[in-house]
């Protein structure tokens, strides 16, 4: 293959005497390029094994049954993650309750049913300059909207409010991709529904739905995992640090893992430092979980198509 | 037709299944939370006494305070449930004139504005001391040459005019050696900083720029620990728990003596101007109206549990102070101390 390329450019070479192949130094060229690659992947990886490695060895001495099951504490051997676990646990479902079905319906709407009007280009500008928007700013919002106006429903400084602000912080992120993962959908498929008959309703609930699951899916973890990790908007709804006892309603007060991890960081004893790391150990096992439950669906639908 | 049908139901069929798993997790999860509270909820049954909610936020630095306050006296009174947030002095004091909370912690008196919002909103509030903190300056180990600062000196560093123009050792004076000056300090949201630049600058807020700046007080730990020029300021209990690996310097008070922050010379002001209140601030009402609230207030003010206060790094309030605290409670003493 290669001789064959280099004989041809070679021939062509003879006919126009000014045209030199210069193989050596373009061979040479697309391995610096690789190795710069490489170089690129190693170091992230890099980073990524160091911080996990880290972690690990600060985290994995104080991580056991005790802190997963015990209630904050002012001594750090005493203190456990289970309010923050639990609280995390609630808003995760509660946020994925109310984005999916948003989401995903907003999404189906702006990519197979909306019109290409001023209209519908407003609404698509201000989804994506909603994704962009700091995290605080859904904090602020969501504490004048959910806990101050709608208090008598979401009961104030909530599990509900906080799971609604970070609803708001992530919807736009799901609707952007259920629209992408929609827009991968052949067209064909849609005629070929249309050509048989089928409302649009039947040619978007049975194939192009179906179809896009996996991409639907994939964004949808991937926007979780981002609202798991949020700190800034819950302190401003109102969650709170110490709490000793777990959510019981919509209504009750809570707290969630980066809040508490983000408080023992900031202690000045020691000892917090390394609960912290434990804590960051149990908030990773469970993205772990996360993302993997989404893998496994991903790859059951995609067996289909 | 048919295989278009029947690929229909199938998919149809896939994506019920696959919400319906996602729904499934969603409860078991969310019931096992259920399950655990009940459990729990149990034991708090056997209590008597005061029962009921009681809602802090507020300052982080006090927080630890709450916290320990709160875990004792939840264990003497199992039917109470205290939650203690972490939103900051103003922060807090946000939510505690909106009649959110009960009590507001800070590490700073109200500001006048806030006392404008909470009259605004018909909010009568307490002003309760609990503990003294003292704002320690550091310096690394390595620092052979600095002992005691004035306050002159420390405004020569941190004034907002010193930005750029003071970067050295010898400037502050002239005796110290030529070494690049390096410094940390706590972030503009802080009460620390507040408090620093009210004392050192004169105005609340004003400080210089160009210096390394954390909301986490490890950071600027860290920070000063590594440069041989460094010097920052954080709250004591920063310094009481890295005493080792940073040296902490005497600053000269207003009677012109050398003072070292100790638990002793804050506690009995000898350590000024550098040694600050720390406040928690309780509604009128809730106090009058919920016994659970006047608990622990009285928990907090006993002087069998300045331990507690003592523990997370803190001073306690010497006895006398302490009982001025629990008598501006007891008078039902309402605004701001004007002292």
């Amino acid at each position: 293959m290669k001789t064959d390329v280099s004989s041809r450019v070679v021939d062509k070479g003879q006919k126009q005497s000014h045209f030199t192949a210069n193989l050596g130094s373009r061979y040479t060229i697309d391995r610096i390029f690789k190795y710069a690659a490489w170089g690129a992947t190693g170091v992230s990886i890099l980073i990524l094994v160091w911080l996990l490695v880290t972690i690990v060895a600060d985290g994995i001495g104080t991580l056991n049954w005790n802190f997963i099951t015990s209630f904050p504490s002012r001594r750090a051997e005493n203190a456990g993650i289970i309010a923050a676990l639990v609280g995390t646990v609630w808003v995760m479902c509660l946020v994925a309750l109310f984005t999916v079905p948003l989401g995903v319906g907003a999404g189906i709407f702006l990519e197979e049913f909306a019109e290409d009007n001023w209209f519908t280009r407003l609404v698509e500008i201000n989804i994506g300059n909603l994704a962009g928007v700091p995290s605080i700013i859904y904090g602020l919002l969501g504490l004048a909207v959910f806990a101050r106006i709608m208090q008598p429903i979401t009961g104030g400084r909530s599990v509900l409010s906080g799971s609604l602000t970070l609803s708001l912080l992530i919807l736009p992120v799901v609707i952007v991709s259920t629209r992408e993962a929609l827009r991968a959908i052949p067209n064909s498929l849609r005629l070929a529904g249309y050509a048989l008959g089928a409302t649009r309703w039947q040619v978007i609930w049975s194939h192009v739905l179906p179809a896009a699951v996996p991409g639907i899916l994939t964004g949808v973890i991937l926007a979780l995992s981002r609202a798991i990790g949020e700190t800034a908007p819950l302190i401003a709804v109102g969650a709170a640090v110490f709490i000793s006892f777990l959510p019981e309603g919509l209504q009750s007060q809570f707290t969630a893992m980066p809040i508490q991890i983000y408080n023992w960081v900031g202690r000045p004893q020691e000892e917090f430092h390394y609960i912290a790391a434990s804590g960051i150990i149990v908030l990773m096992a469970m993205l772990l979980v996360m993302n993997g439950v989404a893998v496994y669906l991903r790859n059951h639908f995609q067996k289909d198509f | 037709m048919q295989f278009v049908s029947q690929l229909g139901a199938r998919s149809a069929r896939r994506l019920a299944c696959s919400f319906s798993i996602l729904a499934l997790v969603g409860l078991a999860a969310c019931g096992g939370g259920g399950a655990d509270t009940s459990v729990d909820g149990e034991p708090a049954a056997a209590g008597e006494g005061v029962s009921g909610d009681i809602q802090i936020d507020g300052s982080s630095t006090v927080f630890p305070i709450s916290e320990a306050m709160a875990e004792e006296f939840q264990i003497a009174n199992p039917e109470t449930r205290v939650t203690v947030g972490v939103s900051g002095s103003g922060g807090g004091f946000e939510k505690f004139c909106g009649g959110e909370t009960d009590i507001s912690n800070a590490s700073r008196a109200i500001k006048d504005e806030e006392v404008a919002t909470c009259e605004a909103a018909g909010i009568e509030f307490i002003e309760v001391p609990i503990a003294y903190d003292g704002i320690t300056v550091v310096t690394a180990t390595a620092n052979d040459w600095a002992q005691c600062l004035t306050v002159d000196e420390l405004n020569a560093i941190w004034s907002p005019e010193a930005e750029g123009s003071v970067e050295n050792w010898n400037q502050v004076r002239a005796e110290f050696p030529d070494e690049p000056l390096a410094l940390y300090g706590p972030g503009t949201d802080s009460g620390t900083f507040d408090y620093f630049t009210e004392e050192v600058n004169g105005e609340e807020g004003a400080s210089r720029g160009d210096y390394t700046s954390s909301e986490d007080d490890n950071v600027v730990v860290t920070g000063v620990e590594s440069s041989n020029g460094g010097l920052g300021y954080f709250g004591y209990a920063y310094y009481a728990e890295n005493e080792g690996d940073l040296k902490s310097l005497e600053i000269e008070n207003e009677d012109g003596e050398c003072i070292a922050p100790t638990l002793e010379t804050i506690a009995d002001g000898s350590y000024n101007p550098m040694s600050r209140p720390l406040f928690f601030y309780v509604k009128k009402e809730a106090y009058d109206t919920k016994p659970q609230v006047q608990a622990f207030v009285d928990y907090k003010l006993d002087p069998a549990n300045g331990d507690l206060v003592q523990e997370v790094g803190y001073v306690p309030l010497p006895d006398e102070d302490l009982a001025a605290s629990k008598a501006r409670v007891d008078e039902g003493k309402l605004g701001k101390d004007p002292s």
